[in-house]
């Protein structure tokens, strides 16, 4: 049976029906419903996993004193072998980013969600896709990557947070989940999923008590000459096989399109409803929606028509645009149609553009 | 099919629930739907809305610029809104607190849904009356159903609530549609 609930309900869900153990966060508008939802639901789901492994504890849900405090707990939890998680907008997002460099740089698994609004700044609680330099780019300091995935409707926000956790123990690295704020306040129906969690996979490396075994060290300081780069390689090599493996994206309409439209999250619904429009009118028009936007999916873009022209669309001033411009490398002509701070492009002005571009 | 709904009124009115009534309802019959609240500072006493889009097929973007019907419970709404209907649209008004002139580009039905509410004992649900009035000129989702989402939503213990949610709701659908 399907239930009706908003995106952030469906990433709360999502996350402790995948076993989230634990969750710290502070409030800010557009995400809040993540908190309340983990404030109600963590302390009774059974899905946490106690540290000896046998049994299972209650989840622990913290309403932080910050957005400082919050990540930096989700860093502790996550070392001590907890499925951990916190969830932010964008401000809130700026002020987790040495905390999320920690994390990368002590190969911990997190989830961190992110449901963008407006900015710079405090900026305004529209939604906007304008932290996705920060997300693909490592917000924080030194050369590290997160997964980040960007759901556009409800069930995907669902399923792919509970992807979020799985990569992130596979990996050990923290992946965002990227959306913004019509994705987090808008309501869908849902297909719960009705698998049974599997406990959480033995973390060998976690510090759960070390009587009887040598000690985990579990940090990203490194003074020793050498130490840092030999970690430093460690986490590239570990990139490498995650942008081999983990890219995803949906393709539309690919093999005859003479302009193909670049979108993810809520923008693609957007050029969906335009692409819908265009196609009864005949106009050959196609879809690239990128769902993991680190790695970037390169391979869809290798089409061998040379007279398809690109259209990136975004809640944003040309950031996804570069990785696009990267991926097409030249090849071909690559348009671009943003707006953000609460503007959103609108199917007419898509379709006006695209008339303009064929 | 689709059908593009905006719903707007003061905060208190209940609003957020019709749209989520509605919601409910469409996905009970298997429909495609998308519900998206107005998420701003919205207080008791000033304006909230909340879009709700029912259709056959994927559903674009939540947000609505052009709107199938307008459900408007209070003059601030209207004022705010009645821009944003399609020619030939549908207005269905509560004339207890908002007032308009008839206008040939669009459909209008105004019904004093505030004060039916008040004789069924309860103001609260004046927009279950015009639930009642919408699902009468559009009959794009069955009143058997909204029953059952009420008898889902309602909260247990208190049958009083579901029973005048369920008057409110008949009101509606009686009223002239010609």
């Amino acid at each position: 049976m399907k239930i009706l609930l908003s995106g952030n309900e469906a990433i709360a869900q999502g996350a402790i029906q995948a076993g989230c153990s634990f969750y710290a966060g502070y409030p800010i508008t557009p995400q809040n419903e993540i908190i309340a939802y983990m404030a109600k639901h963590m302390p009774s789901s059974r899905t946490g996993v106690c540290r000896t492994g046998k049994g299972q504890s209650q989840g622990v849900f913290i309403q932080a004193e910050s957005e400082l405090a919050a990540i930096n707990m989700v860093y502790g939890a996550s070392a001590a072998g907890a499925r951990a998680m916190t969830s932010s907008s964008s401000p809130g997002i700026s002020l987790m980013q040495e905390g999320i460099s920690y994390i990368a740089g002590s190969q911990l698994p997190a989830v961190i969600v992110n449901i963008m609004r407006g900015g710079p700044g405090l900026g305004n609680i529209a939604p906007a896709q304008s932290d996705y330099f920060q997300a693909t780019r490592s917000g924080g300091h030194g050369d590290y990557h997160l997964i980040v995935l960007a759901p556009a409707c409800v069930q995907e926000a669902y399923d792919l947070t509970q992807t979020g956790f799985d990569l992130a123990d596979r990996y050990r690295v923290p992946v965002m989940i990227l959306g913004d704020g019509i994705l987090g306040q808008m309501m869908e129906p849902v297909q719960l999923s009705t698998k049974k969690i599997k406990v959480s996979l033995a973390k060998s490396w976690a510090l759960d008590g070390c009587q009887g075994r040598k000690p985990n060290i579990i940090k990203s300081f490194f003074l020793r000459e050498g130490a840092l780069e030999d970690a430093n390689l460690k986490l590239q090599k570990n990139y490498a096989i995650i942008q081999q493996k983990e890219t995803r994206y949906e393709g539309l309409f690919l093999s005859d399109a003479k302009v193909i439209l670049v979108a993810y999250g809520t923008m693609a619904r957007i050029a969906k409803s335009a692409i819908s429009q265009l196609r009864s009118a005949g106009k050959k028009i196609g879809l690239i929606r990128p769902i993991s936007l680190w790695p970037f999916p390169q391979q869809p873009f290798s089409i061998k028509n040379s007279r398809v022209k690109y259209l990136v669309l975004e809640m944003s001033y040309g950031q996804m645009l570069e990785d696009v411009r990267l991926a097409v490398g030249g090849r071909r002509e690559v348009e671009f149609l943003g707006r953000s701070g609460g503007g959103v492009p609108s199917e007419e002005q898509i379709i006006n553009k695209v008339k303009k571009i064929l | 099919m689709i059908e593009r709904i905006i719903i707007a009124g003061s905060g208190g009115q209940g609003v957020m629930l019709l749209g989520k009534v509605l919601a409910q309802t469409a996905m009970l019959e298997g429909k495609q739907v998308t519900w998206f609240p107005a998420y701003g500072p919205e207080v008791r006493g000033g304006t909230s809305h909340c879009m709700v889009t029912i259709s056959d097929q994927e559903i674009g973007s939540p947000y609505i610029t052009e709107a199938d019907t307008l459900i408007i419970l209070n003059h601030p709404s209207l004022e705010k809104f009645k821009g944003m209907i399609k020619n030939k649209g549908l207005l269905i008004l509560n004339s207890s607190l908002a007032k308009i002139d008839a206008d040939v580009k669009k459909k209008i039905l105004q019904f004093p849904f505030t004060d039916i509410a008040i004789r069924l004992g309860n103001i609260k649900v004046a927009n279950m009356v015009a639930l009642g009035c919408f699902v009468a000129a559009k009959k794009i989702i069955k009143v058997k159903n909204i029953l059952k989402v009420f008898k889902s939503i309602a909260p247990t213990g208190n049958l009083k609530i579901l029973e005048v949610n369920q008057q409110a709701l008949k009101e509606g659908l009686r009223l002239n549609h010609d």
